[in-house]
């Protein structure tokens, strides 16, 4: 039925898995950057993250994604000819998911902005009392409560940016949507190769539900609900 | 440092690019709330022979990605002989069509669940009491569920439409010449990042802030009995992910 | 600590490699989707007729060279953004692109041709078009001639050659305006190009002393320039170029200012 292209089809969908989830780790870190300089930073600081999610947010995907694959690598090359690195090379993985991971940042700032605030600062108060560092409040006391408040935020970002990922095969990158561009060209069947791509994207958006459910349901025990008897 | 001669010699692309993103924009938004105002009234419906055909409408559209849905229209229907040979081929065979369809199913599916969310957090009593004082089902719908309903989802609502805006830049990759074409079409002949795709952001920039202002004011006067914290925030921070 | 430096040390080998100047290898930015020229079968294996010309080059240089497969409508600004520092995809010798990069001597020059169903169209003046839809590929010298030529005509510009006939067969366009070779080989001997045909007559589009189809280059890197232009002379002096063509052609796609 797929004329032997479904081991890589199969393939590209490592490909685009490997891209959603390291991109969801490099814009969690954009992310928890941003939410700490909106909560916490100076002036300069806070106006700098402001910034980066208003101009990010009101702008295409694509357009965010062409603009740093491009202009980023142009800016590296000029940087590291005028401090004489030699040549740096972005392979086209680490272009792709750092831009994706770039623009999922600004919504996830967002978002963890909501879940730091939502942390007591009584709390946060209690911890500094306790002479712990500010890393240490960070560490032991903001960060494993806000994971709770952020799980909803996350869970939507990763569904959206999975499905985001099919982007990059404009840029380049040998996923799973470009695949089926070169498999429907071979063998004259595009519906059969986008179809089932489209297939393949829904049983990873539900197993994806499925999980981050269990995973809320374990972040949240001890915690009463409405409507809990 | 900026060319101006690129940017005075790309004007009319970009001009005629800005026409096509809103001509999309408006014929999607326009059809997408005709489908979706019946499809969130039947997803919100309690009988589920009516709410879960839906649902699985929706859920279909929002676990693929826009890009895979306009391919399998474009590219994808173009396998099939019996289409081509028929009638409807002149419809399926336009980039506008496939476009403006792809987009079109897409928007509703989202705006379905946010106007089926809306409807749903509607207390019963309302409903209850409008029934009691013996209006008929269709009253109810127009006069005590619609009303509340949209006042509820025009928030998320706004949201959706900017997103759609910025969705209609993956017309770009059916031949529709929008404006993010015209920018990759810039940079391609002409190898520089402000005159392009610099043009382009300051273009989608501007809509995006039109679009945003636009829905604050409808927000405003149709929520001006609720938040008044959130009805003075600028228009910008409003924008947020889908839900997915 | 010791995990978080081995996670850093990971990513940053992950994420970027650097290349000293002495071993650098010459990266090749190609197509895959121009055949006879450039095709990638689905083992993602490289082949056709550009992508031996890269290989005997790279040979000739006695450098290593790397295959970077990358979409036609990005070539140019991929090598401009150091993505490779050379492309070899067919790429016709023009005045707007020698703006921006800098080209080999041509490689190889064939002709672009109309191609419509058998029999549509008597001629190909702009008068018997009008109105009509041409079929081109975007950004190409091609899709400019279309423009200044044919200004009544719809133009539907399509991102890689194998989709402009892709769009011909599905009825999107009336006429479609394309490399010779490409159609005849790609097109018109399978089952999807029956009823079609070539018309009109052939038209080199390339500009200049230098028509044809060159390597391109960004600006500036002479010495790359002169070692290829030395490789290719020394490929078409002996008889490799010819060995070559002959594996794909029945003709002779030698550019004029080699014959000379």
């Amino acid at each position: 039925m797929f004329h032997g292209y479904l081991p890589m089809i199969l393939s590209g969908l490592k490909v685009t898995l490997s891209v959603a989830s390291t991109s969801l780790a490099i814009a969690c870190v954009f992310g928890l950057i941003g939410a700490l300089a909106k909560v916490y930073g100076n002036r300069t600081a806070r106006s700098l993250a402001n910034t980066y999610t208003t101009v990010v947010r009101a702008l295409p995907d694509l357009l965010v994604m062409l603009v740093v694959f491009y202009g980023g690598q142009i800016l590296l090359n000029k940087l590291s000819s005028s401090y004489g690195w030699g040549y740096v090379d972005i392979n086209p993985f680490a272009a792709g998911t750092l831009t994706i991971g770039f623009i999922f940042g600004a919504y996830l700032t967002e978002t963890f902005r909501g879940a730091i605030l939502s942390v007591p600062s009584g709390q946060l108060e209690a911890g500094v009392a306790y002479g712990l560092s500010r890393v240490q409040v960070t560490r032991l006391i903001l960060l494993p409560q806000m994971v709770r408040h952020a799980i909803p935020g996350l869970t939507n970002n990763w569904l959206v940016m999975l499905k985001a990922t099919a982007l990059v095969s404009i840029i380049g990158l040998d996923d799973m949507v470009h695949r089926a561009g070169l498999a429907s060209a071979a063998t004259r069947e595009p519906f059969t190769f986008y179809a089932l791509i489209g297939l393949i994207y829904l049983c990873v958006t539900t197993v994806s539900i499925l999980f981050f459910t269990a995973v809320e349901r374990h972040y949240t025990k001890g915690i009463r609900r409405v409507g809990d008897a | 440092m900026i060319s101006w001669a690129i940017v005075s010699s790309s004007a009319p692309a970009f001009f005629a690019g800005l026409q096509n993103t809103l001509m999309l924009l408006m014929m999607v938004i326009a059809s997408g709330l005709l489908l979706s105002i019946p499809l969130g009234v039947a997803r919100a419906s309690r009988s589920l022979w009516i709410a879960k055909p839906v649902w699985v409408f929706t859920y279909v559209i929002r676990g693929t990605p826009l890009l895979v849905q306009l391919f399998v229209l474009y590219y994808g229907l173009a396998q099939f002989d019996w289409l081509r040979e028929s009638a409807l081929w002149v419809f399926f065979r336009s980039p506008w069509f496939c476009a403006w369809a792809a987009l079109t199913i897409n928007t509703a599916a989202y705006s379905t669940e946010i106007f089926a969310g809306a409807i749903k957090a509607i207390a019963p009593g309302e409903v209850e009491a409008a029934r009691a004082i013996g209006m008929g089902r269709i009253a109810v719908l127009r006069h005590i569920v619609w009303p509340s309903a949209w006042r509820r989802a025009l928030p998320q609502y706004g949201n959706e439409v900017v997103m759609m805006l910025h969705a209609t830049a993956l017309a770009s990759t059916v031949t529709i010449v929008e404006i993010m074409r015209v920018a990759r079409d810039v940079y391609t002949n002409y190898l520089v990042l402000t005159e392009s795709f610099g043009v382009a952001a300051v273009i989608y920039l501007f809509l995006t802030v039109v679009l945003a202002q636009a829905f604050r004011r409808l927000e405003r006067h149709y929520l001006r009995h609720l938040d008044r914290a959130r009805a003075s925030e600028p228009a910008f921070a409003s924008i947020q992910l889908k839900a997915a | 600590m010791r995990y978080k430096l081995a996670t850093i040390f990971a990513l940053a080998t992950l994420f970027a490699t650097t290349v000293s100047a002495e071993e650098k290898t010459i990266r090749v930015g190609v197509e895959g989707n121009y055949p006879p020229f450039s095709v990638v079968a689905p083992d993602g294996k490289l082949s056709g007729f550009d992508i031996d010309i890269a290989n005997a080059i790279c040979a000739q240089m006695k450098t290593k060279c790397e295959m970077v497969q990358q979409e036609w409508d990005g070539m140019i600004p991929a090598l401009n953004a150091n993505k490779f520092d050379m492309i070899v995809a067919s790429m016709t010798i023009n005045e707007k692109r020698k703006q921006v990069v800098d080209f080999s001597n041509p490689y190889y020059d064939v002709p672009s041709r109309w191609v419509s169903k058998q029999g549509a169209f008597k001629n190909w003046t702009p008068e018997e078009l009008k109105g009509k839809t041409i079929i081109v590929l975007r950004n190409s010298p091609r899709a400019d001639y279309v423009a200044a030529n044919y200004p009544d005509s719809t133009v539907l510009a399509v991102d890689k050659e194998p989709a402009v006939y892709l769009e011909l067969a599905a009825g999107r366009g009336d006429i479609a305006f394309g490399s010779s070779v490409v159609s005849a080989e790609s097109f018109l001997k399978k089952p999807e190009g029956e009823g079609f045909a070539q018309v009109g007559e052939t038209l080199f589009l390339g500009e200049g002393t230098d028509g044809g189809v060159g390597i391109a280059m960004r600006k500036g890197e002479t010495e790359l320039r002169e070692n290829v232009n030395a490789s290719l002379a020394a490929l078409m002096a002996g008889g490799a170029y010819k060995t070559m063509a002959a594996k794909y052609f029945d003709f002779d796609v030698t550019p004029q200012s080699a014959k000379k």
